[in-house]
């Protein structure tokens, strides 16, 4: 029998390093030279294959520009269970800004939570100001997952996702959804607000 | 801070929230400020670490309340009515998807000196303690009238015009006894005193539909309620205001509003920066409610008091219930205004294990407040520990039309959302010109 777990992942990074990028070349293979700021991407879903049995879907959220001026929510942050850290590679105060967002997490996170420390930008290599093992130094001290992508080759995108999924814990499914990870509607422990609406026969709750 | 803007919203408060969440999904640039470091403003729920700043700013909270993070600690009491306003509006924007709902598990209402669980259904009217044999017998005939009501068939009014008679005229109709009236119009009907009465029945037939389906949505109580606590509501519309766009700031003094020689809005000042906009819409905090600074530009209607108490028990006579409300109508303790108990627990994610979160709270009549929420501290058992608040209830003077200052209304005495969504829809109505009509936002496509 196949088992499919659902994990809320959270990006993270200054702005400008590539975490939507990264994001949009996972889901939808795709690359953007000149993508704005992220306006209107709401919430992006993928599912990663581990074996004939085992699929893991990442419910995946963007910080849609929140971090800019320290105004992430709480609720950001709250039952996810992994979080990919992004940095540019080809600058050196964005690893910095990447350990700030961190600490962060190891302050507002689950301590559970697996982060994954990634330096984009990799297509751009020849402009490097990150060495790669000043950034494996630090995520080794720090117990972090690390390393380099780019968002607009591909180059170890799926790579960094995969990795995640295989160090995430793989209780059983129910487990999971207890452990805050929100498998869908039907999994939800309290009530489903959207199924209700739509079995309640209501038409006024469409035509508002 | 160089860009102009659509819009300047200030404070995160709910109101606020969904009205920077719908200005940006319909492609307004919004700036939204808030002066704290947190999201919420007066409807924020608030940590430990928080909540003592906020009432004992020289006392650290104590080791036996737990840890910090586990409290979200509302202090605004209210709940979401399962087929209410609110909930239509969560839907609508899928900002459903951020947050997560419980049921509160019931809804009492004190009459006599003990209290009761509000009957929502035929049966449990028939065994409700509330009434005697043949006040239920009528009780039965006024429920079935309601229910059974049809605009547009005659056969079904009995002679009554909801549209005309009022909802005195209702229950003599019914031969209802005062003391069902008593929990019909405040426990079911949700008004705060007895005005109602004398006007016309329709609203009050509205809100009891309103009451009984909800509570038919889910069975134990006609509200249901976020977890993390209310302060989930505002931060999920925050969201969705930034994934369209909106640009976000915390932690920002809010100097000045800064004004043309004819009045008309110009720009908010922000640590010694000017950044301009068309429009400002705000809470009553950032236009000189309670402040000697800047122009005042709110008036104070009222007072409310709320009494948020630490419990280590269920309230007695809820059948130990993780959480509720209790309904103190006015008749029931000689007052002009119900006396409300909302009570939330760990069951919520609001609290640590085996604490209950019960928040008191009625319109202040006297000069004495903590006083009047007396009969309603004395349903709760011993009380661990309390904070007191008195909040003053502002309202704009004006409607914003001729200066593009835009303000909304404090957070009311009432239990529930309704009237903060009818404030969403007024500001929203002079802000864009036109009704607030919601769009379903389109569903995107889930690899």
């Amino acid at each position: 029998m196949s088992k499919q777990y659902q994990f809320k992942l959270v990006l993270l990074g200054e702005s400008a390093v590539g975490k939507s990028s990264l994001v949009l070349r996972f889901v939808k293979d795709q690359f953007d030279d000149y993508r704005e700021s992220t306006i209107g991407a709401a919430f992006l879903t993928q599912t990663v294959t581990l074996d004939d049995q085992t699929t893991v879907k990442f419910e995946i959220w963007d910080t849609a520009g929140q971090e800019r001026y320290k105004s992430l929510a709480p609720m950001y942050y709250r039952n996810a269970n992994c979080a990919v850290v992004v940095y540019d590679i080809t600058q050196s105060a964005s690893l910095e800004k990447a350990r700030t967002w961190i600490r962060e997490l190891q302050r507002q996170a689950d301590p559970s939570i697996v982060i994954a420390l990634c330096g984009n930008k990799l297509d751009l290599a020849a402009r490097r100001q990150v060495s790669q093992e000043e950034a494996k130094k630090y995520a080794d001290e720090e117990g972090l997952m690390w390393t380099e992508t780019s968002a607009k080759t591909g180059e170890g995108v799926t790579e960094i996702f995969t990795a995640i999924a295989q160090k995430l814990p793989l209780t059983a499914p129910s487990a999971t959804r207890a452990g805050g990870a929100r498998a869908g509607p039907g999994a939800r422990a309290g009530v489903d607000l959207n199924k209700q609406a739509a079995s309640a026969g209501q038409p006024e709750a469409c035509n508002c | 801070m160089d860009e102009e803007y659509d819009v300047i919203v200030l404070g995160t408060g709910l109101t606020e929230c969904i009205l920077s969440g719908l200005l940006s999904v319909e492609g307004k640039k919004v700036l939204h400020m808030d002066r704290n470091d947190y999201y919420g403003g007066e409807s924020a729920s608030l940590n430990l670490t928080q909540l003592y700043r906020k009432f004992r700013p020289t006392q650290s909270p104590p080791t036996e309340l737990g840890r910090d993070r586990d409290y979200a600690v509302d202090l605004v009491p209210k709940f979401i009515i399962a087929s209410g306003e609110l909930t239509k509006i969560l839907v609508h924007t899928d900002v459903t998807r951020y947050l997560e709902f419980k049921q509160i598990a019931g809804s009492f209402v004190y009459r006599d000196g003990k209290i009761s669980k509000v009957p929502s259904t035929e049966m449990e009217a028939v065994r409700s303690p509330l009434m005697g044999l043949f006040e239920k017998r009528r009780a039965k005939k006024f429920f079935e009238f309601l229910q059974g009501w049809k605009d547009d068939d005659p056969t079904t009014h009995q002679g009554i015009n909801l549209d005309k008679d009022s909802m005195k005229v209702v229950y003599e109709k019914f031969g209802l006894e005062p003391g069902t009236q008593d929990f019909i119009g405040h426990a079911m009907a949700l008004y705060l005193d007895d005005d109602y009465i004398t006007k016309v029945a329709r609203p009050t037939y509205d809100r009891i539909i309103l009451y009984t389906s909800s509570m038919a949505r889910y069975g134990k109580s006609p509200y249901i309620y976020p977890l993390y606590g209310l302060g989930e509501l505002p931060q999920s519309f925050a969201r969705l205001s930034a994934i369209y766009g909106g640009t976000y700031m915390l932690d920002k003094q809010i100097d000045a509003i800064v004004t043309d020689d004819e009045g008309k809005f110009v720009g908010v000042t922000s640590g010694g920066e000017t950044v301009k906009a068309k429009q400002v819409i705000g809470d009553p905090s950032y236009f000189g409610a309670g402040t000697d600074g800047g122009k005042v530009r709110v008036v104070e209607e009222g007072k409310v008091v709320r009494a948020i108490c630490f419990l280590k028990h269920p309230i007695p006579g809820t059948e130990d219930s993780d959480s509720c409300q209790i309904i103190i109508p006015q008749n029931q303790v000689n007052r002009r205004h119900d006396i409300y108990i909302a009570m939330v627990s760990s069951t919520h994610n609001v609290c640590a294990k085996d604490i209950y979160v019960a928040i008191v709270s009625t319109i202040v009549e006297t000069d004495r407040p903590e006083q009047e929420i007396a009969p309603g501290l004395s349903l709760l058992g011993p009380i661990y520990d309390k904070f007191v608040d008195i909040t003053p209830l502002y309202t704009p003077t004006s409607s914003g039309e001729n200066d593009n200052i835009f303000i909304t209304r404090s957070y009311d005495a009432t239990s529930h959302f309704e009237t903060v969504v009818e404030d969403v829809q007024d500001v929203w109505k002079r802000v864009v010109g036109s009704d607030l009509v919601l769009k379903k936002r389109e569903v995107e496509v889930q690899g």
